[in-house]
């Protein structure tokens, strides 16, 4: 594709994404002196980061007593058994440095009476393995994201990070097997560029945007997922999608479990504080996949509130106001802009809302990328972290405020493991040019589609599908019909038109590129989720009701080929890292 | 201070030529007419212009249909985009006002599209980029300068760090209320581009949006260049170009208060 013209660039090490776990990472690579380039596609501030409000998680142990290793059994708890123990080892240890180091760079935390960083009880935090509420969750009011990813910002200026921003990046440069770096388009003035890079760090996020309703924002297309699967490499367990319990009602804006932390309470059309008869201890501070599942089931036995029964109310007007204005002052804004509430009155509705994915790509605690060839190893060159990875720490299930962590516990993991890879002014070795004309040729097709189909369509129709054959509730029938259904708008693609030729700030263009980005995940998630025959965390399959440890206490592996998903397992982690800790073997999950 | 403004009188004088080049008048686009029979039809006009074609920029009419269309401005864009024209080019992200991408001119006022009711406007509803930004394309701003400035007032904490620290620097609840109504800024660029000063200074002055946040670090407890960063922004054109017109404050959409925090700026400078 000699019609672009192609401008060259050498780094040592390139990161995709500037959010939480991309701008960590930068920041660590920028300290140890390796020539380093952040791409973006937005602004780093943009980055979804700044939406997460609640808080980081860290056994920091300035509300009460606290032990890493209680964060360690709540989150492999949290996991159903899936999360790989030595990673999360890695994560809940080395969690208490990583938000010092942050409060170090400038967050702005909420403080205890002894100016020490504040923290709250987040659903699923106990103490001493699951007996009693902990408070591990460090907040900044409830704009915690916020607060991080602009501090972290900062601290990337300060270490002269070089960026290349609104640049959307295209794909990998592969090499047999092998990253050599990475092709982006620069939006602003049309240019395309060539990365090369001994090592690439693929921070781009999750993919929400498959759904139809999610806390997501527009820009969450998991496009480094995607490039991933186009270069030949495995998703994982890309059937974990965690619902939200509290996404406002028709809205999809995040209401953060901070609100049930801070003392509020869901409460149902019979005006019943149901969630005490489905976790008796944690009640509204049970994981998230137990609270969605809770709330679901309420509305489906009639019991939901609202006209149509089809949701639930959040209740915080008991709350004391200066509770309510000191940590809450954000989603007081919120309820009132997007349902049009007075907290202090009234209840919020809500209903369970796509807002993260556990499953991405796989990687080890040190953030390489995994494959399969005959068992696990490392794809050189390549790594990921943040909501795009799966390393994995959140198993079949997220625990709130363990995502913020996660973005700079291994976004410094892979800056140093970086380190030790790769020397400054290291030498790159020739590419030809067959992988950049192979990504151009696929941007020329898609920037020229002249078919009769919108990506707007195309989209709603994928998120539909996903929305009605992959919700909370899953079974083979509605799945079986999800697997044919989402591959129409797969199939749809041939079809597709692109009005906007320009390559100035195409938005048609990268929202079209964005959807060919989304589907491939699409597929492979709803695959990954038929193939799964068993209820674990957030997969909750209405037909095999049970955990099985014994056929599926393993990793699920797709491939994207064409619209073919081929689906391979691999075997959970049975150990930990060190002797610090020792195994927690699989137990039934109650709250 | 008499010779400020006689300065500036001259300055303005000197300048009072508001001849615009040719190629960025105003022109009537595109009338895009309703093709779903709707009976609750509204006129948004969009400013265009992509420097591609060579034309000049234009206003498009659309008739939106209501009946099915969300209720924040934002909506009716992501709605002309997906059904009418996908060549209308504007940022947008988080969708619920934290991200700070989808800032631009509504009903003549800087704010977020995404958070901004369309209901509690009347009328044709117009939508321009932020003013006096170089448009990049459609309601796309060029920012650059902006994010420069921001990085020039160094926006992080300066302290002693030997990279062993255990544990956090301690900030009593009192010293940490004082980081509140700045530390929340999204950089969304509306006051800023509200403010005249900006608008004829804007290489110079720093503007209320990069000054609040220079703010936030004078204000933190924990800094420990708190006077430094004071004498770096004590100058005439960087600070003294505020002159209290007060459209910063009026155009928060977070409901933050730049123009306070200019003030005590100036006043810090006055007592220190």
């Amino acid at each position: 594709m000699s019609a672009y013209k192609i401008i060259d660039h050498e780094y040592d090490v390139v990161v995709l994404g500037a959010g939480g776990s991309g701008l960590r990472a930068a920041v660590g690579l920028s300290e140890a002196g390796l020539k380093t380039a952040c791409i973006s596609k937005v602004f780093p501030t943009r980055s979804h980061t700044s939406a997460a409000q609640g808080g980081i998680s860290a056994a920091l142990g300035n509300m009460g007593e606290d032990d890493w290793r209680w964060h360690m059994y709540d989150t492999v708890k949290g996991s159903d058994w899936l999360g790989d123990q030595d990673a999360i080892e890695y994560l809940c240890k080395e969690a208490p440095r990583a938000v010092v180091e942050l409060e170090r760079y400038g967050v702005p935390f909420s403080r205890t009476d002894d100016g020490k960083i504040y923290q709250r009880p987040f659903g699923g935090m106990t103490k001493n393995y699951g007996n009693g509420t902990a408070q591990r969750t460090c907040a900044a009011a409830d704009r915690t994201g916020h607060a991080i990813l602009h501090t972290l910002y900062g601290q990337a200026l300060k270490q002269k990070t070089e960026f290349f921003i609104e640049y959307f990046a295209l794909d990998l440069i592969m090499k047999n097997g092998e990253c050599k770096g990475v092709i982006a388009w620069n939006l602003t003035d049309g240019t395309i560029h060539r990365f090369r890079s001994h090592i690439t760090i693929i921070a781009t996020g999750g993919y929400g945007k498959v759904y139809y309703s999610a806390t997501s924002a527009h820009t969450c297309t998991g496009d480094g997922n995607a490039m991933v699967l186009r270069a030949g490499l495995p998703l994982q367990d890309m059937e974990f999608v965690q619902f939200h319990p509290t996404g406002i009602y028709g809205v999809g804006c995040l209401i953060t479990e901070g609100v049930r932390g801070e003392g509020g309470f869901l409460v149902n059309g019979k005006g019943e504080r149901f969630m005490e008869r489905y976790a008796p201890n944690a009640k509204d501070l049970a994981s998230r996949d137990v609270v969605s599942r809770s709330m679901e089931m309420e509305i489906n036995e009639g019991r939901g509130v609202g006209k149509n029964k089809d949701h639930i109310n959040l209740h915080l007007d008991h709350l004391d106001k200066k509770v309510i204005d000191e940590r809450l002052p954000g989603i007081s804004e919120a309820a009132k802009t997007f349902a049009n509430v007075d907290v202090s009155k009234d209840p919020i509705p809500v209903v369970p809302t796509v807002h993260y994915n556990m499953g991405g790509i796989p990687t080890n605690y040190k953030a390489e990328v995994l494959t399969l060839n005959g068992s696990e190893k490392t794809v050189p060159g390549l790594m990921a972290i943040g909501e795009a990875a799966c390393v994995s720490v959140h198993g079949a299930n997220r625990l709130g405020s363990n995502s913020l962590i996660d973005l700079v516990v291994f976004g410094r993991s892979a800056a140093k493991r970086a380190a030790e890879l790769v020397k400054p002014g290291m030498l790159h070795e020739g590419v030809s040019n067959e992988e950049t004309d192979k990504c151009l040729n696929r941007f020329d097709k898609i920037r020229n589609s002249n078919g009769s189909t919108k990506t707007s369509e195309l989209r709603l129709k994928m998120q539909k599908t996903m929305q009605s054959k992959c919700a909370v509730f899953r079974t083979e029938k509605t799945l079986k019909e999800g697997v044919d259904q989402i591959r129409k708008p797969f199939v749809g693609m041939n079809d597709v038109s692109v009005k906007d030729k320009s390559l100035l700030f195409n938005t048609d263009l990268v929202e079209t590129l964005e959807f060919d980005n989304l589907i491939g995940q699409a597929l492979t998630t709803m695959d990954s989720a038929y193939h799964r025959r068993e209820s674990r965390g957030a997969h909750a399959r209405e037909d095999f009701t049970k955990r099985d440890d014994k056929n599926y206490m393993k990793h699920t592996l797709a491939w994207q080929k064409g619209k073919k998903v081929e689906i391979k397992y691999r075997d959970v982690h049975s150990k930990t890292l060190t002797n610090d800790v020792q195994y927690f073997p699989p137990k039934e999950r109650v709250y | 201070m008499t010779f400020n403004i006689f300065h500036q009188r001259r300055e303005y004088t000197k300048m009072a030529k508001f001849n615009l080049p040719q190629n960025s008048k105003i022109e009537v686009g595109k009338y895009y007419k309703d093709k779903t029979n709707s009976k609750n039809l509204r006129k948004v006009n969009v400013y265009r212009w992509d420097p591609s074609t060579g034309k000049n920029p234009r206003i498009d009419t659309f008739e939106v249909d209501m009946k099915n269309c969300g209720p924040k401005v934002l909506d009716i864009l992501i709605k002309i985009k997906n059904e009418i024209d996908p060549s209308l080019t504007f940022r947008r992200s988080c969708a619920h006002g934290v991200c700070g991408s989808c800032a631009m001119n509504i009903d003549g006022i800087n704010g977020l599209a995404c958070i901004k009711s369309h209901t509690d406007i009347s009328g044709d509803l117009n939508i321009y980029p932020l003013p006096h930004l170089k448009v990049v394309k459609d309601l796309i701003g060029d920012l650059t300068t902006l994010y420069k400035q921001y990085e020039s007032i160094q926006p992080w904490l300066k302290v002693d760090q030997t990279g062993k620290e255990k544990i956090e620097l301690k900030q009593s609840q009192k010293e940490r209320e004082k980081l509140d109504g700045y530390y929340e800024c999204i950089l969304c660029a509306c006051c800023s581009t509200a403010c005249p000063s900006y608008w004829w200074n804007g290489d110079k002055y720093l503007g209320p949006a990069v000054l609040l946040q220079a703010y936030r670090w004078i204000n933190d407890s924990r800094d420990g260049d708190k006077k430094e960063r004071l004498k770096k922004v004590a100058d005439e054109l960087k600070l003294y170009r505020c002159h209290t017109i007060m459209n910063c404050t009026n155009s928060c959409p977070k409901g933050l208060n730049p123009a306070k925090a200019i003030g005590s700026i100036k006043k810090m400078l006055a007592t220190s």
